[in-house]
């Protein structure tokens, strides 16, 4: 047995610990957010966010993760209540096919959450490990801004 | 369960859960309703399909249902197309059910392709939704005894002049969309748009962006099993000796299929399958043959090729009366889609009924194809369009709905999902082909072009589902299908030759297409087909004449433009830019092109920015004004979004991508052999303008950015540099 936290919850999994955790996510716990794209760590389609880092969650071995708090893209809101960049990327329109873009999410969260007000150079160089084939980036990048935007402004009117 | 019935409106679930699609389905079973004639007189696909409720559906709540042959494939279709109908029935986007690409409910509209999905269905469903309108005035006036013309639909009901109203459900009763389509009836005057025109939010956008289930990727049945095949490692490869049996006392496998060289495994969990498809793939052993051409020496081996002459614009070609001749040879190597998810799909075999859930483009055409590979009656079959990753053209889609239907009918009343590994969607997947154009022109003393001799030849654009023999899997098995003879496909809209006879007003314009039938690397339909490097040659060469002719580019093809629309996104595309007023900075230059696509589609006209590194040779397109006319404009951030992502993913063809190979084996094999563009080099500004035509007929968006585009940069490069590029992918020596 593993045992997992992912977006604040526990869960005890009976697999290989070999196993990758993307296919721990969407098959055991049954979470669409994470993709698989290519099983290399090379297009960041199944990103999530690992102790408070973007991470390939295609080639990170379950037995691997332990105690480390998962976040997924479901981890940052619902449908009913978007997280501020999932709100963003629908205020932007940022999606074509839209695979790519739960990846892109976790991994622009990693960034803000670190650093809400990251450059534009910050932001095109974290988000260098992520492939969009549909060409989404200007739009993509938009949302990344916006989100940002508001998170400054949010932390603005708190001080 | 309810990701599976969202996703998945099978005619169960409609009748026993939907309940406002009660009403829809008291009509016949869409087989067995007599098939009308074709009527080439009415709108769009309505010839296709003329039934009227085949499009549209009411039932006796009120709840309104619209049906499409068409495929969301991100290009934001169904939100279009919910726009056309909500507007024509005078009810909000949000109370329209659209119900998209599904041979059990909804008409047949071939393949989702062409950028043909306004034209055809959006025209369809434009026309159906003002006859329904239309229909349930006139049964509201005799209700009310009321003229018509004092009658108005509003908000689902139609309402009269002195504030009485009938809901539509309470209207349609007795059938009254039972009829046949007539395409008369009147559509809402321009000037009264509320839905059409305005930038509507995507309907698909919200689960995409929170981790609903979205994609065919993200199903998940009761009792599914999960599969993984394991593919040959090349084109001709045969399966030589092969013990199965460890591999099937894996844990959770639960068969291993082989039918001659078609390999596969099933397992209980998905990583079980690919486990087990490792083991498989390395107990194989496979009888290999170097069928490809030299890769070095590709371009050779085209140009020697036995090919079909088709004659595209039939002038002299006579270049006499010009003073100065030129010409030039562009050259395209082979590129794939690269979907970012590999191709997937769900097939059930139960009752003796196949049941697909597919990302293909063309789920009329695909069941015809799996029906003759499985042998089972078409009627038998249902494949269900759901979205999957990016689809610009024939890519696996359909290949893994025919695994996931073969393994399925191996296993019958278990749901088998087949996805396929990276490596396999990028060397398995059709290409684009490789392609070469040849061009010589005469220029006149006044700067005018006199004479225009162009030729471009390729393998084929198209060797989509047809029958079995289309399928990849029906390759391998012990009895194979073969694919059959590709054919060039037909002009006006082309396949290689698309977009080859330049828009231009050119005297004595010759153009013909070589159509190479041998296809030693897959291929087929990549968005655009021929248009994208058809357009990269005449726009790189009108660049060449202008300045041959000393002339500004911008000028140079207004002065061989005659089409008011065109000169139109040309000007417009120039002076958003800034055309005129370019202040030149070291290592940057300035490109323009223009096409209208498929010389009937959507005009675009674009100027891009381009900044060369010397010292690395690394060239970025820094910045990007497009102009597109498509006709009426539904959504015009959905045209946005198109172009956009047209621009930047032809970016990414025409400055990095090529297809490798050795003589055996596909290498480009992952994203590391096969690069393509990211963030870094994302332009700083992409703008694009619509100039939209209200009332005018739709053209279509999606693939008009991708030759311009091509074809700025490399003007752009060759301005910043005097490096005229002619090599696609374009690299500085």
């Amino acid at each position: 047995m593993t045992t997992l936290t992912v977006n604040g919850n526990k869960h005890e999994v009976d697999v290989d610990p070999q196993t990758p955790l993307l296919y721990v996510l969407r098959d055991e716990l049954a979470l669409n957010g994470a993709k698989f794209g290519c099983g290399l760590g090379q297009c960041g389609a199944c990103t999530v966010i690992i102790d408070g880092a973007a991470m390939n969650s295609c080639v990170i071995p379950v037995g691997t993760v332990k105690g480390r708090p998962v976040i997924t893209l479901e981890g940052l809101g619902n449908n009913g209540r978007p997280g501020v960049l999932q709100q963003a990327f629908i205020d932007e329109q940022a999606a074509q096919c839209g695979y790519c873009i739960a990846g892109m999410i976790m991994r622009a969260q990693a960034l803000l959450d670190q650093n809400p007000a990251p450059s534009d150079a910050e932001i095109r160089t974290h988000m260098e490990p992520n492939l969009c084939r549909c060409g989404t980036h200007v739009r993509i990048f938009r949302a990344i801004r916006r989100a940002s935007e508001t998170l400054t402004r949010e932390r603005g009117a708190r001080a | 369960m309810i990701a599976l019935e969202r996703l998945t409106p099978s005619r169960r679930t409609f009748l026993l859960g939907g309940g406002a699609l009660i009403v829809s389905f008291s009509l016949p079973p869409r087989l067995a309703v007599t098939e009308q004639p074709a009527d080439e007189e009415l709108p769009g696909s309505l010839q296709r399909d003329p039934k009227l409720d085949s499009w549209i559906r009411i039932d006796e709540r009120g709840g309104i249902t619209v049906f499409t042959g068409k495929c969301e494939l991100g290009q934001g279709i169904k939100t279009a197309l919910t726009q056309v109908a909500a507007e024509e029935l005078a009810v909000a986007p949000q109370s329209i059910h659209l119900v998209a690409a599904d041979t059990g409910l909804t008409p047949n509209e071939g393949y989702t392709a062409g950028s043909h999905s306004m034209q055809d269905s959006g025209t369809a469903i434009r026309h159906a939704a003002a006859q329904a309108r239309s229909l349930l005035i006139a049964t509201a006036a005799v209700r009310l005894g009321v003229p018509r013309e004092r009658l108005k639909a509003q908000d689902g009901a139609v309402v009269a002049h002195d504030g009485r109203r009938l809901g539509f459900g309470v209207l349609v009763k007795e059938k009254l969309l039972h009829v046949v389509a007539d395409g008369r009836a009147s559509l809402t005057d321009a000037a009264h748009y509320r839905v059409i025109g305005t930038r509507v939010q995507r309907v698909d956008i919200p689960a995409k962006v929170t981790g609903g289930p979205a994609f065919v990727h993200d199903l998940r049945l009761p009792g599914m099993l999960h599969a993984r095949v394991v593919r040959p490692p090349s084109y001709h490869a045969r399966l030589l000796h092969l013990d199965t049996t460890p591999i099937a006392n894996m844990p959770g496998v639960r068969a291993v299929h082989r039918n001659g060289s078609y390999l596969a495994v099933i397992a209980e969990r998905e990583y079980q399958a690919v486990a087990a498809m490792r083991a498989l793939a390395a107990a194989a052993s496979w009888n290999e043959t170097p069928t490809l051409p030299e890769p070095d020496r590709i371009f050779e081996w085209l140009a020697s090729q036995p090919a079909e002459r088709v004659p595209v614009a039939g002038g002299s070609g006579d270049l006499a009366g010009g003073a100065k001749i030129l010409e030039a040879t562009y050259r395209r190597a082979y590129q794939m889609h690269g979907s970012i998810g590999p191709s997937c799909a769900v097939a059930r075999f139960e009752n003796g009924q196949l049941t697909v859930w597919t990302h293909s483009q063309g789920v009329f055409p695909l069941r015809a194809a799996i029906a003759q590979l499985v042998q089972l009656p078409p009627e038998r079959v249902r494949c269900i369009q759901v979205d999957g990753s990016g689809c610009y053209g024939h890519n696996g889609a359909d290949d893994a709905g025919a695994d996931a239907a073969l393994l399925a009918m191996a296993l019958p009343g278990r749901p088998v999902r087949v996805q396929w590994m990276r490596e396999q969607e990028h060397a398995w997947e059709p290409y684009g082909s490789g392609m070469i154009t040849k061009v010589r022109a005469s220029l006149g003393t006044e700067g005018r072009i006199t004479g225009w001799d162009y030729s471009v030849r390729s393998c084929t654009h198209a060797t989509r589902a047809g029958p079995a023999g289309s399928l990849l899997p029906a390759w391998l098995l012990a009895h194979p299908s073969t694919p059959p003879p590709p054919r060039p496909l037909p002009l006006p809209e082309g396949g290689g030759d698309r977009n080859a006879a330049p828009l231009y007003s050119i005297p004595n314009l010759r153009a013909a297409y070589e159509f190479v039938p041998a296809m030693p690397l897959r291929v087929s339909a990549l968005r655009s087909l021929g248009a994208y490097m058809n357009v990269f040659s005449i726009e790189s060469f009108m660049d060449e004449l202008a300045q041959a002719a000393r002339t500004d580019p911008v000028e140079f093809r207004l002065r061989h433009l005659e089409d008011p629309r065109a000169r139109a996104v040309i000007k417009t595309a120039a002076e958003r830019f800034g055309w005129s007023g370019y202040q030149r900075r070291q290592d940057h230059g300035r490109g323009f092109a223009f096409a209208r696509y498929k010389n009937l589609a959507a005009y675009l006209a674009l100027a891009a920015e381009a900044e060369v590194d010397r010292k690395s040779g690394h060239l970025r397109l820094k910045r990007v004004i497009a102009a597109v006319d498509c006709g009426e404009a539904v959504n015009p951030d959905g045209i946005e979004n198109q172009i956009q992502g047209g621009v930047l993913q032809s970016a990414s063809w025409t400055l990095h991508e090529r297809v490798d190979f050795d003589r055996t084996r596909i290498t480009s094999r992952d994203w590391n052999s096969y690069p393509i563009l990211r963030f870094t080099e994302m332009p700083d500004e992409v703008q694009v303008y619509v100039v939209n035509q209200p009332g005018a007929p739709f053209l279509g968006t999606g693939e008009a950015a991708q030759g311009p585009t091509a074809a700025a940069i490399a003007n752009a490069i060759a301005d910043a540099t005097g490096v005229r590029l002619r090599d696609i992918p374009l690299k500085l020596a």
